[in-house]
């Protein structure tokens, strides 16, 4: 059964490790043009984990802005992940409240996005398994990227930025497939992100955090007969066991 | 440089915390059907708008290779299904644009 667990994890996370070693060396990179030592790059890596926010800390940096600042602005960008670990703690069923522990540090956009699309129960082999492939392609790849970056040419580390993109939309393809009203969904999401964005009048990583809310309680009465639906009510009420 | 160790654990609290707190605030609670259904729609919501529209300066300077490589994936993806090969057929393609473009 665990080893049933794992071999699926390993399925999935080969994926989310290879999608995350590109953006990692691109980050790796970054930190050692801005100037940061190698053991402090692979900390924000290795204790951090969160891609978006560990960018936006080195560009915040580089402005001059002072530590309580970037801290500040990291909690904004990250916020997000509350609402996911709120929707991935429904799926988890009854585990021993210290796993939970583990659980939460390696809930990432795309961690997440695997974890909640995949029909399996939420087991903990099965969910540590697939973060640590994550975790373990983020860390190389910084690694990787601080060490030999200066040797890659800039055109592959520039391409390298679609990675990030392109692992979320192979993801997210077999839900927009199963489902007209996911893609109606998704993209409307998307769309009022655009438009936050253009409008520029919430602080970093409060634009998402809206569209979550606004879209997935719209959805929450729009998708309601939907087959795929009934599918995750019943996996759900496994989970509860 | 100033020591960054401190402002590396303060950014690892304030990610950690709040991907922890819901697991003890709701794991095991029966949730109302609508807070449950609003959970549910939570990844599609969330993909859409990590999607959409950073993708479109993914790549600063060629929204070209950008939609070559989001291209490849979006077919490759949706014809043939799978995650790795799209992911790096995208980064390929993007390269391919940028190379051709230099």
């Amino acid at each position: 059964m665990i080893k049933d667990d794992i071999k699926e994890a390993l399925k999935g996370g080969l994926p989310l490790f290879i999608g995350y070693v590109p953006p990692a060396i691109a980050f790796g990179i970054l930190a050692k043009s801005c100037g940061i030592s190698l053991l402090e790059s692979f900390l924000f890596s290795a204790v951090v984990f969160a891609g978006a926010s560990q960018f936006i800390a080195l560009n915040l940096l580089m402005t001059g802005m002072g530590f309580g600042g970037i801290i500040l602005t990291t909690l904004l960008v990250n916020f997000r992940h509350f609402l996911m670990s709120a929707y991935l703690s429904t799926r988890v069923g009854k585990i021993a409240k210290r796993l939970y522990f583990f659980m939460a540090f390696g809930v990432t956009d795309e961690v997440f996005s695997v974890l909640s699309f995949s029909k399996r129960e939420l087991t903990p082999a099965y969910v540590f398994t697939l973060q640590m492939s994550a975790y373990t392609g983020w860390v190389s790849g910084t690694l990787t990227g601080f060490i030999l970056g200066g040797f890659l040419p800039q055109i592959l580390t520039q391409s390298m930025g679609i990675a990030l993109y392109s692992l979320l939309l192979a993801i997210l393809l077999p839900e927009l497939k199963a489902s007209i009203k996911a893609v109606i969904l998704a993209l409307a999401s998307g769309l009022l992100n655009t438009l936050l964005v253009w409008l520029d009048l919430l602080p970093g990583g409060w634009n998402i955090i809206v569209c979550i809310v606004v879209i997935a309680f719209a959805g929450s009465f729009f998708m309601g007969v939907e087959s795929s639906d009934s599918q995750s009510n019943k996996d759900g009420e496994e989970a509860y066991g | 440089m100033d020591n960054l160790i401190p402002l590396i654990l303060g950014m690892a609290a304030v990610t950690y915390g709040p991907r922890m707190i819901p697991f003890f605030l709701i794991s095991g609670t029966q949730l109302p059907v609508r807070v449950d259904a609003f959970l549910k729609c939570i990844p599609i919501a969330a993909i859409g708008a990590l999607i959409i529209p950073g993708v479109f300066s993914a790549i600063p300077g060629s929204p070209l290779a950008v939609v070559m490589g989001m291209g490849f994936a979006l077919i490759v993806g949706f014809w043939r299904g799978g995650i790795v090969i799209p992911v790096i057929g995208s980064v390929a393609a993007a390269y391919m644009v940028l190379w051709l473009s230099q």
